[in-house]
């Protein structure tokens, strides 16, 4: 493991338990949203985390800050494991660390300005002590992320959804944190206003030097603001690579499936393309399938998939893929 | 295809695309367009004038005894008549609305004091502190209104302070499960996580980001729960066990009308108009705050950003 | 597939198609006189963000819209008629039957109390006088065109038993029923995942090109309207700015809003842009609208004049490619 990576996510879990629905709501399952995810993320960069809904990308952000409590396995922030520490150390850590989420119509609580969001965090770390201070901080912070102090003032409702979720960063930004979850931070709002959003958060990078992890379905965005990106199957990293490595040689047949389903805005290209229509849907993760998660939709399927389950492994130069094609033959 | 050359400003998020007014004044204005409830608006500023001054607009003391004048039907003298004890029922009525207001929201403020903070908890811890506070409000509720409010002041023994409280222990299930409800729904909410995701303690969480989400039912809860209250205190006074002679309520005045009814119907009727006007005005309110605090009575263009 | 199907005669002819809501705060313009035609068979993409009356735009083609609040003005010429004037027998008629719509949201167009089978039979014993048995015969012949695993067994089910993609099959399915001459796909594939939705993409070009029904693909999403569209409409603040074949919209934009939406898209691949092109500010309030071009305040090539006294109209720049503004962008554009 580098000595650069400010997070070290080890085998993490997190099970859900799935009741009986009489009165003795006996556990009767667990739906493994997350089942054993690796990944560091380097300081002042952007990890990717993509793959389709129910992949559990955004169970493992929220278990990562916390947010649900991980079944098992370690996080490392900054040399400190997280899953380790009590309510007082969590909310100490939550200084550091911070999250931006996908709607930015629901995460703003409806009954407080502008202002007061953004200085919340201020006041739960006891920060910018002085309503006059805090103003000022408030302002400076509305100005970073390019919306006017003057706004402080009003409330959510009176905004689009790009210029909220310009508030929503303004809040993760007020403690001045070292790494930030952004859950979807485009998804829902329009294209037009994807780019403005983008672009503000690799500004940001730039200047307050941030680490991020980027979790998203779209996997051209991802490729936009990702120095190495994370593919997500059914609870389980199935790829590891640098964001060029990932377009040009994807290993796993569900990256290959995932980057050929990506449409492209060029209708020549759109033509000439040839598909991986994946067949079926994704298999439950109450009950996922014996050996290889992918082992039930994977055109490359053959003898050991649907016994052993492959674990990641090196297949080049800083890329990983969990995957029987590329048993024994390293680099 | 190139990309326009000019610079980009960053910093131009634009800016909001209407100001909006205050959540306060949508909702009064709300509030007004609906007659019913400018009616029970009326109704209750007269009240409250009423509960206020009483003694200053009664045209006679509560307690003149004039027997020889004693039943006299409504006149220039007795607008509303007088008892069996010669005493004016006008001033009496008037007079008696302060006890009624008093006891409503005395007994519903108990009420909510208890309530809403058992329901926030109950609601935002879940499991046994769930299970445990919200069986015992069961109970509570198991029993009839006013048969529970006889059984406490049988304890507690009659007359109008106790008559509150054991008013207020009665709609302190209602005012738990209300509010129990309204926090099962708005703690899954993203703002929650949110604040979570800042450091915020359970008390800050429920304090800034959970009750003022869950205001807007409790709210209307209250105005409907004004008027159970008072119909409550009527049916206790009428039983003899709330307010005691000679402080006039309606309920005693009703009681005591009752052995005239024959006679002089006028002992009764005004007081039972007293109730059912205080009690209309409450429901209206409370009809009309809850079409005001609505969120969903938005017309779909008002809500920006959903409109495709 | 481009060209094509675009020769045939209009099927659908929309003419100065106006729509408002009246709201408290006054009229919002929502629709502002657009005006198309939908070939036999062809593909006809109408791109736009919300609030540019995309949705809108088409709910009120076949009166779906509530009015009041709503005002529908202008003409929609179908199968001989205009449905803006026709009643609301005659709009039922039509609905469902000869012009078919499918929505985005699965979970939503499906009543979660009945099965699929009840929910696709309804129409056709409507709509095409079919028994009850002849009507189940073609519900499992539309699912299994559709792509449902052992159709038959599965009519009996209700909607929460198919997943999100299945569901959008079954909706689609429904949209099939009674073999509409126009199909309307209102943001069909937003919800889904993008292997889903490549399954969607794939599933309603083959039935188009099986059925040679006529689409309208109402989307946010660039890439899709590239693989799918044979002509594309953008529209912007309840108007059409720009409408041409794909491929010359999309090599030739020659709207800036046009424009500056296929720059602000990230690109898969090695060469990233340092920070991608993004269009400032935001779009107009639909009561407020600006006097002259209502793309003005966010614009990189305006002309401070008329555009922002004069709205521009569409004006034919090339042959089918139409655009509406002020400036010629290619003329003196690098």
């Amino acid at each position: 493991m580098s000595d650069t990576a400010i997070l070290q996510v080890d085998d993490l879990r997190v099970h859900f338990p799935v009741r009986s629905k009489g009165i003795l709501r006996r556990h009767v399952n667990d739906v493994k949203a997350v089942d054993g995810v690796s990944f560091d993320v380097q300081r002042g960069q952007t990890l990717g985390l993509v793959g389709e809904s129910g992949c559990g990308k955004t169970t493992t952000g929220l278990a990562i800050l916390r947010l649900v409590e991980p079944t098992s396995g370690r996080v490392h922030f900054d040399g400190r494991d997280v899953t380790e520490f009590d309510k007082r150390e969590l909310r100490a850590i939550r200084k550091r660390m911070a999250m931006i989420f996908q709607d930015p119509y629901a995460s703003l609580n409806p009954r407080m300005s502008i202002g007061s969001i953004i200085a919340e965090p201020l006041e739960i770390h006891g920060l910018v002590p002085g309503r006059a201070a805090r103003r000022n901080r408030v302002g400076e912070l509305l100005e970073l992320v390019g919306l006017s102090p003057d706004f402080r003032n009003r409330y959510p409702h009176e905004f689009s959804g790009g210029q909220r979720q310009r508030v929503g960063i303004a809040r993760a930004l007020a403690t001045e944190p070292d790494f930030i979850v952004a859950d979807e931070p485009i998804a829902a709002l329009d294209v037009s206003i994807q780019a403005q959003i983008m672009n503000l958060m690799e500004a940001l990078q730039d200047e307050l030097g941030l680490t991020y992890l980027f979790i998203a379905h779209d996997l051209a965005a991802v490729q936009h603001v990702s120095d190495r990106i994370a593919v997500m199957y059914l609870g389980r990293v199935v790829e590891v690579a640098d964001r060029v490595t990932l377009y040009e040689d994807p290993k796993h047949p569900y990256t290959k499936a995932l980057l050929s389903a990506v449409p492209v805005p060029d209708p020549v290209l759109e033509r000439q393309r040839r598909r991986v229509v994946l067949e079926g849907d994704v298999p439950s993760p109450i009950d996922p399938p014996e050996g290889c998660n992918f082992s039930t939709r994977c055109p490359d399927r053959f003898e050991p998939c649907t016994t052993i389950d492959p674990s990641l492994r090196a297949v080049g130069t800083s890329h990983e893929a969990a995957c029987h094609l590329y048993d024994g033959k390293r680099r | 295809m190139s990309a326009p050359d000019r610079p980009l400003d960053l910093h131009d998020a634009g800016t909001p695309p209407v100001e909006h007014q205050s959540r306060l004044r949508e909702v009064l204005g709300t509030l007004v367009q609906n007659r019913l409830s400018v009616l029970g608006l009326v109704i209750l500023a007269v009240l409250i004038v009423l509960a206020l001054f009483g003694e200053a607009i009664a045209p006679f003391e509560l307690n003149d005894i004039d027997v020889v004048n004693r039943l006299q039907g409504p006149s220039g003298d007795h607008w509303f008549g007088t008892d069996d004890l010669g005493r004016d029922v006008f001033s009496r009525v008037i007079i008696a609305a302060r006890v009624s207001l008093q006891v409503g929201f005395i007994a519903v403020g108990i009420a909510l004091a208890a309530g809403v903070p058992i329901g926030l908890v109950a609601g935002f811890y879940g499991r046994g502190v769930d299970s445990v506070l919200m069986r015992l409000m069961d109970i509570l509720f198991s029993f009839p209104a006013v048969l529970l409010a006889i059984a406490i002041l049988a304890v507690l023994g009659p007359g109008l302070r106790n008559a509150m409280i054991a008013i207020g222990i009665v709609y302190t299930p209602i005012f738990a499960r209300i509010t129990r409800g309204s926090v099962l729904s708005v703690k899954q909410e993203v703002y929650v996580r949110a604040a979570r995701s800042l450091g915020a303690s359970d008390a800050r969480i429920l304090r800034r980001h959970i009750l003022p989400n869950v205001l807007a039912p409790i709210i209307v809860q209250t105005s409907l729960s004004l008027a159970f209250a008072i119909l409550a205190e009527a049916a206790l006074s009428f039983l003899g066990l709330g307010v005691q002679p000679p402080e006039p309520a309606w309920g005693r005045m009703l009681a005591d009308g009752r052995r005239f009814f024959q006679d002089a119907p006028w002992m009764a009727i005004f007081p039972g108009l007293g109730i059912l006007f205080t009690v209309m005005a409450f429901n209206f309110v409370g009809d009309g705050l809850r079409d005001a605090l609505d969120p969903k009575q938005k017309s779909v263009i008002e809500s920006r950003g959903q409109t495709t | 597939m481009t060209g094509a199907a675009t020769s045939g005669e209009a099927v659908l002819s929309v003419r100065d198609l106006t729509v408002r809501f009246g709201t408290k705060r006054g009229p919002a313009r929502v629709v502002n006189g657009i005006s198309y035609d939908l070939a036999a068979g062809e593909t006809l993409a109408i791109v736009g963000e919300s609030g540019s009356g995309k949705s809108v735009s088409v709910l009120s083609l076949m009166k779906l819209i509530p009015e009041p609040p709503g005002k529908i003005d202008g003409e929609v010429i179908f199968r001989g008629r205009d449905l803006v004037a026709a009643s609301e027998a005659d709009l039922q008629a039509v609905r469902g039957n000869h012009m078919a719509m499918i929505f985005q949201d699965p979970m939503t167009s499906l009543n979660p109390v009945m099965t699929i089978g009840h929910q696709l039979t309804e129409p056709m014993e409507h709509h095409l006088d079919l028994s009850t048995t002849d009507a189940r015969t073609r519900a499992v012949d539309l699912l299994e065109l559709v792509g449902i695993p052992s159709a038959a067994r599965r009519l009996d089910d209700y909607p929460h038993q198919f997943s999100g993609g299945m569901r959008q099959r079954v909706v689609i399915a429904m949209g099939l029923a009674c073999d509409p001459e126009v199909l309307i796909a209102d943001e069909a594939t937003t919800a889904l995942d993008v292997t889903t939705q490549a399954q969607i993409v794939e599933l309603v070009q083959r039935l188009q090109e099986q059925l040679g029904m006529a689409v309208i693909w109402i989307t946010h999403d660039l890439g899709v309207v590239a693989g799918i569209a044979d002509r594309v409409l953008v529209m912007y603040a309840g108007r059409i700015v720009e409408e041409g074949l794909v491929d010359d919209l999309y090599a030739d934009p020659r709207h800036p809003y046009t424009l500056g939406l296929l720059a602000s898209l990230p690109k898969p691949g090695a060469d990233r842009p340092e920070t991608l092109f993004s269009i400032p500010g935001l779009p107009p309030d639909p009561i407020v609208l600006p006097p002259g071009c209502a793309f003005w305040d966010r614009c990189t090539y305006r002309l401070d004049a008329a555009c922002r006294s004069d709205v521009p109209e569409l004006r034919t720049v090339a042959p089918g490619h139409k655009v509406a503004t002020h400036y010629d962008i290619t003329a003196e554009s690098p």
